[in-house]
């Protein structure tokens, strides 16, 4: 195994366009575990830390704020520095194996490795995030709806690599929740957020750990867009957390496995929909200036 | 929700250049490290003197070669461990784990999952927390590392070793180095304010021997002695 250890961008571009094959590193929590017990034997490993670009994040000027945040940047920084303005992309951090995990781990790494359970995906793909990939060839958006591919499969290209998340500042309540055997050091069992878009009287859900990528529930994003009495105070009715809970299940396409069984993944995302649901719409309430 | 807007010249927005921690400085040029014997089972190394080597990638400026350690090839690691300049000479795929308790002989350090699982292994880089089966020896290159043999002062006790002492914290000891350089973290951290506060952050440390009632005594004993030093 070959050690490639750029200091520039151009040069992690320039090695990851020369070798292909070459596995690229930044937090190290996924990959050290494949390569420590012998589950991975890359012909290279790239070591992004060096990489001092990929470690920063930064606001795009104008009213209609957006983070482009590093893909280098480690889950306690997003945690402390943009819990703020990216506040579901924060509570999917905080969940993140624990705080020794959560100071090296990166969302860039998250999407390098698009785990079907990894905790930000159901975050970015609720918050319409884009994923900045790069090669040697040029720089690309990705929309996270188009990023994840299947089972650990995403859309890089061979020669390119995750440089940043593109992520609109939050101009609603934002929700993530996640079940797992215990609440720290855990793979997720099943995860799920949501994001309100009160302006625009729209909604969006996704779900993790529950189909061979994350993915978001379109039926009931169209369902709660449709159904929310939006401007209007007071809680939701029963019914109607009961049915988004419902469409939630059955956008998901789950398997039995150690962590838990289809049927149970199926159950749990229903809870855990109606659950954020009625946060998120407290939230909203306490928010909106009509029902103050 | 929101559609997409042209991103004209976004991406390369702000691009920062490396701060301390990651720089490139205290990277060693040893892709020009030699294998002396091929058939040696040990790979014997000579690594570039830093003059000669540092010349040869100053004058690639421009150059986009990247430094490169070849499969089989050891590369010199210097390190700052518990205050002192070491250096280890290792194959890539070590980890600093496996640097500091076979190589540099510091055993406190523990060796429990090799997976990120347990905390067992969690020593300070740079004062952060961190698991150090989940980072590789070359990956460090120049950072301090602070283990559990770094805390005492002579025969003087860290504040957090006399604690879990004090409370009984601990039964095999074998989680006790990962718990205890996580506790200082933890009250570096601030996050001692309740029990419950406590547990959450110590989260990332398992104890076989489930001595977490005692350990988060030791942990809120420990950080309020250090208030009242303070004070």
């Amino acid at each position: 195994m070959d050690f490639l250890r750029p200091t520039t961008l151009d040069e992690a571009l320039a090695a990851k366009a020369e070798r292909p094959g070459a596995v690229p590193i930044a937090g190290g929590t996924d990959v050290m575990v494949e390569l420590n017990f012998d589950h991975r034997r890359p012909e290279a490993l790239l070591d992004l830390t060096g990489v001092g670009e990929l470690a920063e994040w930064s606001r795009s000027s104008g009213s209609d704020g957006e983070i482009r945040l590093g893909a280098g940047v480690p889950y306690t920084r997003v945690i402390t520095e943009l819990g703020g303005r990216l506040p579901g992309l924060a509570m999917a951090s905080r969940t993140v194996g624990s705080p020794q995990i959560r100071n090296r781990g990166t969302v860039g790494g998250n999407l390098g490795s698009a785990s079907p359970a990894g905790d930000t995906h159901p975050v970015l793909l609720v918050t319409g995030a884009r994923v900045e990939v790069a090669s040697v060839r040029g720089t690309r958006l990705i929309p996270a709806t188009e990023f994840y591919t299947g089972v650990k499969r995403n859309a890089l290209a061979p020669d390119e690599l995750v440089t940043a998340v593109h992520l609109p500042e939050a101009t609603g309540p934002q929700q993530f929740a996640k079940v797992g055997t215990r609440n720290a050091m855990v793979i997720a069992v099943c995860s799920f957020a949501l994001a309100l878009d009160p302006d625009r009287a729209a909604a969006r859900a996704a779900i993790g750990s529950a189909a061979p990528t994350p993915r978001r529930a379109v039926a009931a994003e169209r369902f709660l867009a449709e159904e929310l009495p939006w401007g209007t105070p007071g809680p939701l009715r029963d019914s109607l957390k009961r049915r988004f809970g419902e469409l939630v299940a059955e956008a998901t396409e789950p398997i039995d496995d150690v962590r838990g069984t289809a049927a149970y993944r199926r159950h749990a995302l229903a809870v855990l929909a109606r659950r954020t649901l009625t946060w998120a719409w407290n939230d909203q309430q306490e928010r909106s200036p009509s029902c103050a | 929700m929101r559609s997409d807007e042209p991103m004209g010249g976004f991406a390369d927005d702000a691009l920062v250049p490396a701060d301390g921690e990651h720089g490139a400085e205290a990277f060693m040029p040893t892709r020009r490290t030699v294998l002396v014997s091929a058939g040696a089972a040990a790979a014997v190394t000579v690594a570039a003197g830093k003059g000669a080597g540092g010349a040869a990638w100053a004058s690639a400026a421009g150059d986009t070669r990247v430094r490169t350690v070849g499969a089989g090839e050891s590369v010199e690691v210097a390190l700052s461990v518990n205050g002192q300049r070491r250096t280890v000479t290792v194959e890539p795929r070590v980890t600093l784990l496996d640097a500091l308790r076979e190589r540099l002989g510091l055993t406190g350090t523990k060796k429990g999952c090799d997976r990120g699982e347990c905390g067992a292994c969690t020593v300070l880089v740079g004062g952060e927390r961190i698991k150090s089966c989940l980072t590789l020896a070359v990956m460090r290159q120049g950072a301090e590392v602070t283990t559990v043999e770094g805390l005492a002062s002579g025969d003087e006790l860290h504040p957090v070793q006399e604690a879990f002492i004090r409370h009984d914290a601990f039964q095999c000891g074998g989680c006790t180095p990962g718990q205890i350089m996580s506790a200082v973290a933890c009250i570096d951290e601030g996050h001692t304010g309740s029990d419950a506060e406590i547990r959450e952050w110590m989260s990332g440390n398992l104890c076989r021997c489930a001595a977490y009632q005692n350990i988060v005594a030791a942990v809120q004993d420990a950080a309020d002695a250090g208030k009242k030093v303070r004070r």
